[in-house]
């Protein structure tokens, strides 16, 4: 094997292995930041043997082993310099140190878990909550979250590094919290993996429509959660949520890279994989609960739209019915907003717009670019086309997507004459 | 990206012969690998020629010839499909695969056609200039 060659597998092994790495050390050293840095040395001892000595036979378990030996040996030295120096203030009996043999054989999956909830630990900021997770778990490099984000690489190396700091500091413990705290914390976790996706999804700044790369990672997280927690309907909500709204991702952008919107897609492209993934995500977490919470919701309404051959066979009616159940569970002005628009379709425009008249007061929506969007889809459609066309140059103003704005124009121009 | 793992047909699998209970096991084992890589998007094991056909089409023509069909190697046993960074990846997951025949054999690794492969098109100018805008503007 040539040696940009070796690279390459050595790069593919690392990928593979390397959250689980450094979840196994960081069970082992209670920081997940020295835990990186361990792995990290453990990968540069590959980089440096294994070009010349070729790759080993299990190479994930050699990367293992030689950073949990890393960590042995830091481990020992803490002890050691703990039992000379009991001024440090708490005594590290043997407590401190689990059974390291068996630490050794533990259950992977449960360390990445744990790796996955301290990186979404409300004690971080959200947005080093999601460049702590794509770099521990997703592996992705500094410069790849920065692109991804649109942000200086250095804010992103600060982000992670504080992020990392803070967790040492607060004394985050490294497991998956029980009884009541473990709803709370895995929101947070659905919360982060389901930013992510929305960021590669619709990008919030800047020209770039569809980043793919995003909503993959995304996916795959989601993937990876649902098979760690697979007990937790609202986890297999997430993760249909995400394939079907992933299965539109090629139809939803134009020959000209304007976006598509759901009705007016070529359903043809919807990628059918995904949907059918998507919909068995969806059984999977209806089969686990009665009580749908707000990702099995917000997923049901999506299979609702994919499950339709053409948007005119769309079931509007039950999606409307949905959104009242969502509105009841986790009720925000945007659920009510993409209820007025699901109750428009299913019982004219007028009912409408008496719901997204009651919201043009609400202050959580003022620099919202969809509420005067669909008021002027509404208004358009009810004849009053002088008020859609405000109701369109409104929106424009507000999205900070050029993409959309040059669309918003288009419809507003398309009333003026 | 995402690749198509193709398992070609042996003469046990021609023969409809079921894989071994062991076989079965080790392949169990390492398809929920890939699940819980998240890697795995689909798979499945393909019934014997036998209960197959072609279709051979030549012009408007079209005439149906039903199997089983000879030439082994170049027959089709089985698939998966994962979704990975890039090749490099693909094929490490795949050498994990336990061997799935009982004599010599390949598995064929295909990558699928993505939205950046539909050639030259605004569409894919555009993100191409985007791609870089990005970059100018971090440097």
């Amino acid at each position: 094997m040539s040696a940009p060659d070796t690279h390459a597998t050595i790069e593919a092994i690392w990928r593979i292995e390397r959250a689980k790495i450094i979840a196994g050390l960081a069970r082992m050293v209670r920081d997940v930041g020295r835990a990186e840095e361990l792995a990290q040395d453990a990968l540069l001892a590959a980089l440096q043997r294994w070009p010349g000595q070729g790759i080993p036979d299990n190479p994930a378990a050699w990367l293992m082993t030689a950073a949990k030996n890393r960590a042995l040996d830091e481990l020992r030295r803490a002890k050691l310099i703990a039992r000379k120096h009991e001024e440090l203030g708490r005594e590290m009996d043997e407590a401190d140190f689990p059974d390291l043999d068996a630490a050794l054989d533990d259950d992977i999956g449960d360390d990445l878990l744990r790796l996955i909830f301290t990186a979404c630990h409300p004690v971080l900021a959200t947005e080093a909550r999601v460049a702590l997770t794509l770099r521990l778990i997703g592996g992705l490099t500094t410069e790849e979250i920065a692109r991804a984000f649109l942000v200086p690489e250095p804010t992103v190396a600060q982000r992670i590094v504080r992020a990392k700091r803070a967790l040492a500091e607060a004394r985050v413990p490294f497991e998956v919290p029980g009884g009541d705290a473990l709803a709370e914390r895995l929101s947070s976790v659905l919360e982060v993996i389901y930013l992510i996706f929305n960021e590669g999804y619709s990008a919030t700044k800047g020209d770039d429509w569809v980043r793919p790369a995003l909503c993959e990672e995304a996916l795959r997280l989601g993937r990876i959660l649902a098979e760690l927690a697979p007990d937790a309907p609202e986890v297999h909500g997430l993760a249909a949520l995400m394939e079907i709204q992933a299965s539109r991702l090629a139809a939803r952008v134009g020959p000209n890279g304007e976006p598509v919107l759901l009705l007016e897609q070529n359903r043809a492209r919807w990628d059918q994989l995904l949907i059918r993934r998507g919909l068995a995500a969806l059984t999977r977490a209806e089969r686990l609960t009665e009580e749908r919470g707000p990702y099995v919701l917000q997923a049901a309404i999506a299979a609702c739209h994919a499950r339709a051959r053409t948007a005119g066979e769309t079931d509007w009616a039950r999606i409307a019915g949905l959104y009242d159940e969502l509105a009841g569970r986790a009720p925000s002005p945007v659920v009510e907003l993409n209820r007025a628009v699901a109750v428009a379709m299913a019982h004219g425009p007028a009912a409408g717009l008496e719901l997204v008249d009651a919201l043009t007061a609400e202050p959580t929506l003022k620099g919202y670019h969809l509420l005067p969007s669909v008021r002027g889809d509404f208004l358009k459609k009810l004849g009053r086309l002088d008020e859609a066309r405000a109701e369109f140059e409104r929106a424009a103003a507000l999205t900070q997507n050029a993409r959309e704005r040059k669309l918003l124009l288009d419809r507003a121009a398309a009333l003026a004459s | 990206m995402r690749f198509m793992v193709i398992v070609k047909a042996t003469r046990d699998s021609e023969a409809g012969k079921m894989p071994s209970e062991e076989m079965l096991a080790a392949m169990a084992k390492f398809n929920e690998e890939l699940v819980k890589a998240g890697v795995m998007l689909d798979g499945a094991g393909l019934k014997p020629t036998s209960q197959g056909a072609r279709i051979r089409f030549s012009g408007g023509q079209r005439s149906v010839i039903d199997g089983p069909f000879t030439e082994t190697k170049e027959l089709i046993a089985g698939y998966w499909i994962i979704q990975v960074k890039n090749k490099a990846e693909a094929i490490e997951w795949m050498k994990r695969c336990p061997n799935p025949y009982n004599e010599d054999g390949e598995i064929e690794l295909r990558q699928f056609f993505e939205l950046e492969d539909f050639g030259e098109s605004p569409a894919v100018e555009h993100h191409k200039a985007v791609g870089e805008q990005i970059a100018a503007q971090k440097n």
